[in-house]
């Protein structure tokens, strides 16, 4: 026998006067783990509407107006090029994907389109100042690009539409968007004059109901040719990682390109934020519930369980127990009760979780093994706290007086 | 030796102070077998917590062997405890949840053995006490005697050399009572000194000596077989 076996026999054999306290915290530490759970899939679901959105931060030149973000960049004014390098090179953090673009309107068929140009991926990593910046190197999905249940992983035809990235794109070669695309009758393969050069159409994008949807992307650096402006730009596009934009991007930008112009979709990044702060509050009102109510109902419950044991606790004195080994006796029931609450807080919260996740906020949630984590230490620190203060006064229990008394 | 040394305790009762010893002084031989005597709240008990190092006197000293008693720290007293002495109870206090061999293996838990070693010299010890087809009952699934040697076997567990028992047969049928004093007796014959609180006259006669409780102050009765009624009488 050891003094575990002692624990759990008192446990068992007094296991209806527990029920409340371990109730109690199974409970708060389900809501909590449900919560932590559901706000989990819940910010990455907003995270995935914001990568399918693409851009979140554009730069534009400083006269430019934000009345239609996806033709901000389709007015007059221009910037050097060389912004780039300034972003690519500085320390910024949370830059997923950096899209240089130049615009100009162009004429085909009658009808009026632009052509903007963009810089494939390659050219990025091709460049030695901007190589080993990592923009491109970085693992996505700091709030931006992420996995979420059941959203499969966008085809890489769509990378233009979504991250405003492409990997490789001729000098000669073109991607039309699907209204202009319709319009003039191309199919990808077919060839379009534009500017007085002829392009081979690569890939007819996918539909996005923007403006996009009437442009036509080459090279950006044979529309700077055709256009001869020479190495400059009406717009970056960036998507930014929205917790660095909480924490200032758009003002970091602003610092090192004073120039410019440095736009947000805010409302979306704001609802983010608000919804994370008040997930935040929420979890943090029920980890005080849990330890007020919680901890209250187990050191209520050890009180008296002190109470009613103290002429055991006084034989076991008799026996030549010290005080270590009676506070012993306490803590490992607390850590006993801990363990069971935050085990079955965990399995609870989750299938509430599970179950409750789509419907009340419309996301899918799949279980996490960190919150198994979270919920067994909150609820044993909760146990072991709440308990500190009834097991040190059974180890102070005069064992004379304990043994006379009943 | 136990040795007791102008050994007075003070309570306070509602604000009044109440003498339960006063000034006692007195020396407990190796082997001996003591019972002290006395009416109900005459101090009886707290004599005996006292002599356990359960309960410090407001003054005075007490001696067991070469160690004075409250000058250790209490954790100290619960280690010499453990090692040397072991307690018998009037309501022999068996830890309701465990079993008879779990109850007896307690002691054995608190000194540290091994998990064989403790069921080894447990069931030894309800053997001796014929207790061995009770190992696995509960003191609610035993009878008052069964329960009293379930508790007997626990105080020998550690083996102690100073045995201090709180009205052992109180509340034990004459019969039982009998059995219950001769183990007592075996053990005293065995070289363990025994302290024994009791109100019954006629089983502080089983004692080599009887010692009264008057006021807190110790009076001696000589030869305790003097205290047995008259059979004849009875």
């Amino acid at each position: 026998m050891k003094i575990q076996t002692l624990v759990w026999r008192e446990i068992f054999e007094r296991k209806n006067q527990l029920a409340t306290s371990f109730l109690a915290i199974l409970l708060g530490v389900s809501v909590i783990v449900a919560m932590k759970n559901i706000t989990f899939y819940s910010e990455k679901a907003v995270a995935y509407q914001l990568d399918a959105l693409g851009a979140n931060i554009l730069i534009l030149p400083k006269s430019a107006s934000l009345q239609d973000y996806y033709g901000a960049d389709m007015q007059n004014g221009e910037f050097p090029e060389e912004y780039v390098t300034r972003l690519t090179t500085s320390d910024l953090q949370g830059l997923d994907n950096l899209s240089p673009k130049f615009s100009v309107p162009v004429e085909a068929a009658g009808r009026r389109f632009i052509l903007t140009g963009i810089l494939p991926k390659n050219e990025f990593q091709a460049k030695a100042a901007w190589q080993g910046v990592g923009i491109f190197s970085r693992p996505e999905g700091c709030g931006v690009a992420v996995d979420v249940p059941g959203a499969a992983a966008a085809p890489a035809k769509e990378m233009l539409v979504r991250k405003r990235v492409i990997q490789t794109l001729g000098t000669n070669e073109v991607m039309l968007g699907a209204d202009m695309a319709a319009a003039l009758k191309l199919t990808e393969g077919s060839t379009v004059p534009l500017l007085g050069r002829t392009f081979t159409v690569t890939a007819i994008l996918p539909q996005t109901g923007t403006v996009d949807d009437s442009r036509a992307f080459a090279h950006l650096h044979t529309v700077q040719q055709l256009a001869g402006k020479g190495a400059v730009l009406n717009a970056i596009e960036i998507v930014g990682c929205c917790n660095q934009i909480s924490k200032g991007l758009v003002q970091k930008i602003n610092q090192l390109l004073p120039d410019a112009k440095v736009a947000t979709i805010t409302q979306i990044v704001d609802t983010q934020i608000k919804t994370n702060r008040m997930m935040g509050r929420l979890s943090l009102l029920f980890l005080t519930i849990i330890v007020l109510v919680g901890g209250a109902s187990i050191a209520n419950y050890m009180f008296a369980n002190v109470f009613e044991r103290r002429r055991e606790i006084g034989t076991l004195m008799a026996l030549g127990a010290g005080s270590p080994v009676v506070l012993r006796m306490f803590l490992l029931k607390a850590l006993w009760l801990g363990l069971a609450g935050g085990v079955g807080g965990y399995v609870l919260g989750t299938a509430m979780a599970v179950i409750l996740g789509p419907r009340v906020a419309g996301v899918p949630v799949l279980p996490m093994l960190t919150t198994l984590f979270w919920a067994v230490g909150v609820a044993v620190l909760v146990c072991m706290a709440a308990t500190y203060l009834p097991a040190r006064r059974a180890a102070r229990l005069d064992p004379s007086a304990a043994l006379q008394e009943i | 030796m136990i040795a007791l040394q102008s050994v007075s305790k003070h309570f306070q009762h509602r604000g009044k102070p109440v003498a339960a010893l006063a000034n006692v002084t007195l020396e407990i031989a190796k082997g001996d077998f003591v019972a002290i005597i006395g009416p109900s709240g005459s101090g009886k008990s707290t004599f005996l917590h006292l002599l356990g190092g359960m309960l410090s006197p407001t003054e005075g000293k007490v001696r067991i062997g070469s160690d004075s008693l409250y000058d250790l720290t209490s954790d100290e007293r619960s280690a010499l405890r453990k090692k040397k002495i072991g307690f018998v109870f009037q309501t022999f206090n068996l830890v309701p949840y465990l079993t008879a061999l779990e109850n007896v293996q307690v002691p054995l838990v608190l000194a540290g053995l091994g998990e064989d070693e403790q069921k080894r010299r447990a069931e030894s010890l309800l053997g001796r006490l014929g207790l061995s087809d009770r190992l696995d009952h509960k003191p609610r699934e035993l009878s008052v005697g069964q329960q009293q040697r379930v508790a007997l076997a626990r105080m020998l567990a550690n083996d102690p050399a100073l045995i201090l028992a709180d009205e052992p047969t109180g509340n034990l049928d004459p019969e039982t009572a009998e059995g219950i004093m001769d183990f007592l007796g075996e053990l005293n014959g065995e070289g363990r000194t025994i302290v024994m609180v009791t109100h019954d006259l006629r089983l502080a006669g089983r004692a080599k000596r009887a010692l009264r409780l008057v006021n807190g102050a110790i009076q001696p009765n000589g030869h305790a077989q003097s205290l047995a009624p008259n059979p004849a009488s009875s």
